[in-house]
């Protein structure tokens, strides 16, 4: 492993191989990503693969179109097929949330996303197999889809390392030095990095990085569970969601369906285990809304870590205290959807010192005053 | 001659070989870049045979290459199985 570097990045997920690739697209090559296992160990490789751009907050409504659009033609740039696709995203609306749904329609609207309201029996052209008897309408938005999270994290790191970028798996890291707030390395169970500028896109491991420089976040890490079916034919376009059930599933290009939904109870820890409890509450849910997939067959369970912030939205840019210190964490469950555009944010803020989009408001500083958050989390 | 390692998912030996010479030194790697061992089997047929090439391959002993996790259900059952119960 060589022992200096101009940018350390720990954690070799979407956001860790995103920020490489972006850094070493804007020339700044002497860039080396320190993950503890393998690439999509934690989040990136356990998430569902939604891309939504449906939020209640500005921020993550304009961070979300910004990734659809790289998105879209991610697959040419990248060289390999992360099987993006558009069916939309179906957001299930029961009688009590019609009149809010609206409201977040409308502030959707007015930052450009064509995102609209529906009647049930316009879902149910959408998804012919719906249940529309509980519902009272839906919000629905074309563009939104989902790829390939697997393809899209090995797509950025090897363009990464094609540049000159250095990816070391199983490799630790066991402590940050400083000198009067400055970096000055960074110590792994293989060696010491020199360097002066760390970025902390360890997802839920983030809080802990952050720990090793005296820094406070506020993240916690929540376990959040999944499941697969066997592949069938073609029958779902959109990816269908809940807020209210905390559902959400949709069918891969592959053919299988891939759903989670959340458990209110689920107390914070580092638990990734599997549990009867979740493929009950799923297999309820799910067949209340799409009675037909009761026939499928369920493959595998998993479970990975959100990283919660307070308000729900992402921790960008430098940290007071610590010079030179980077936070890309703290992305609730939507980590995935938006990595696209907060790679391009922060490899800009690393190189020119200004991004191209405001991310003042999503510095750790936000947490001092009044939070006011994201209100769309799902899983 | 063409070897089929993981049924399941049309993954072949020699693609095995290559994603080995590309890094992928684990049957968790391999499992995420190649999918051999993520279909309806759930890697029971083919994860020894992974296990054999990648041995062979990087000069290990087989005892010496991980296992992956194992995820329940153990074999397909389906979704309405679940779903009868309360909770």
């Amino acid at each position: 492993m060589k022992n200096k570097a101009a940018v350390v990045i720990i954690g070799g997920g979407v956001t860790g191989c995103g920020i490489a690739y972006n850094l070493a697209k804007k020339g700044l090559t002497d860039v080396i990503v320190l993950e503890k296992k393998f690439l999509c160990y934690g989040a990136s490789g356990r998430c569902g693969g939604g891309i939504r751009q449906q939020f209640t907050t500005e921020a993550n409504i304009k961070l979300a179109m910004e990734s659809v659009r790289i998105f879209e033609q991610l697959s040419e740039e990248l060289e390999i097929d992360i099987e993006h696709e558009q069916g939309g995203y179906l957001i299930i609306t029961y009688e009590d949330e019609v009149e809010q749904f609206k409201k977040n329609v409308k502030l959707q609207n007015k930052l450009g996303l064509k995102s609209r309201f529906i009647t049930p029996e316009e879902a149910r052209e959408i998804v012919p197999l719906l249940n529309i008897e509980p519902i009272a309408g839906a919000t629905f938005c074309q563009t939104d889809g989902h790829a390939n999270p697997f393809r899209v994290v090995h797509g950025y790191a090897q363009k990464a390392e094609e540049m000159g970028v250095k990816i070391e798996k199983f490799t630790e890291v066991t402590g940050i030095e400083t000198d009067d707030g400055v970096i000055t390395a960074v110590k792994t169970t293989k060696g010491t990095v020199k360097t002066d500028t760390v970025v902390n896109a360890a997802g839920a491991y983030s809080r802990d990085i952050a720990a090793m420089v005296g820094v406070d976040m506020p993240n916690n890490p929540y376990r959040h569970e999944i499941l697969v079916t066997e592949p069938l034919v073609h029958i779902l376009d959109p990816m269908i969601i809940s807020f209210k059930t905390g559902i959400y599933f949709s069918q891969q290009k592959c053919g299988s369906i891939i759903g989670g939904i959340g458990d209110p109870e689920e107390p914070s820890s580092y638990n990734v285990a599997g549990s009867l409890q979740f493929l009950k509450r799923m297999a309820k849910t799910m067949t209340e809304l799409v009675p037909a997939f009761g026939h499928v067959n369920v493959l595998r369970q998993w479970a990975g870590l959100y990283d919660v912030t307070p308000d729900a939205q992402p921790n960008l840019g430098w940290t007071e205290g610590v010079e030179q210190f980077c936070q890309a964490n703290g992305y609730s469950g939507h980590g995935f959807m938006i990595a696209p555009k907060v790679s391009e944010l922060i490899a800009e803020l690393i190189v020119d010192g200004k991004t191209s989009m405001p991310i003042d408001g999503l510095n750790l500083k936000r947490f001092e005053g009044e939070i006011t958050g994201e209100a769309y989390v799902v899983g | 001659m063409t070897e089929i390692v993981c049924r399941c998912e049309d993954i072949t030996k020699e693609e095995i070989l290559e994603a080995i010479d590309q890094g992928f030194q684990t049957v968790e790697e391999l499992k995420r870049v190649l999918r051999c061992g993520m279909g309806p089997c759930q890697g029971r047929t083919c994860t020894p045979l992974i296990m054999g090439v990648l041995a062979r391959k990087t000069g290990k002993s087989v005892a010496e290459i991980s296992l992956p996790t194992t995820r329940s259900p153990l074999q397909p059952l389906p979704i309405s199985t679940f779903a009868g119960e309360e909770e």
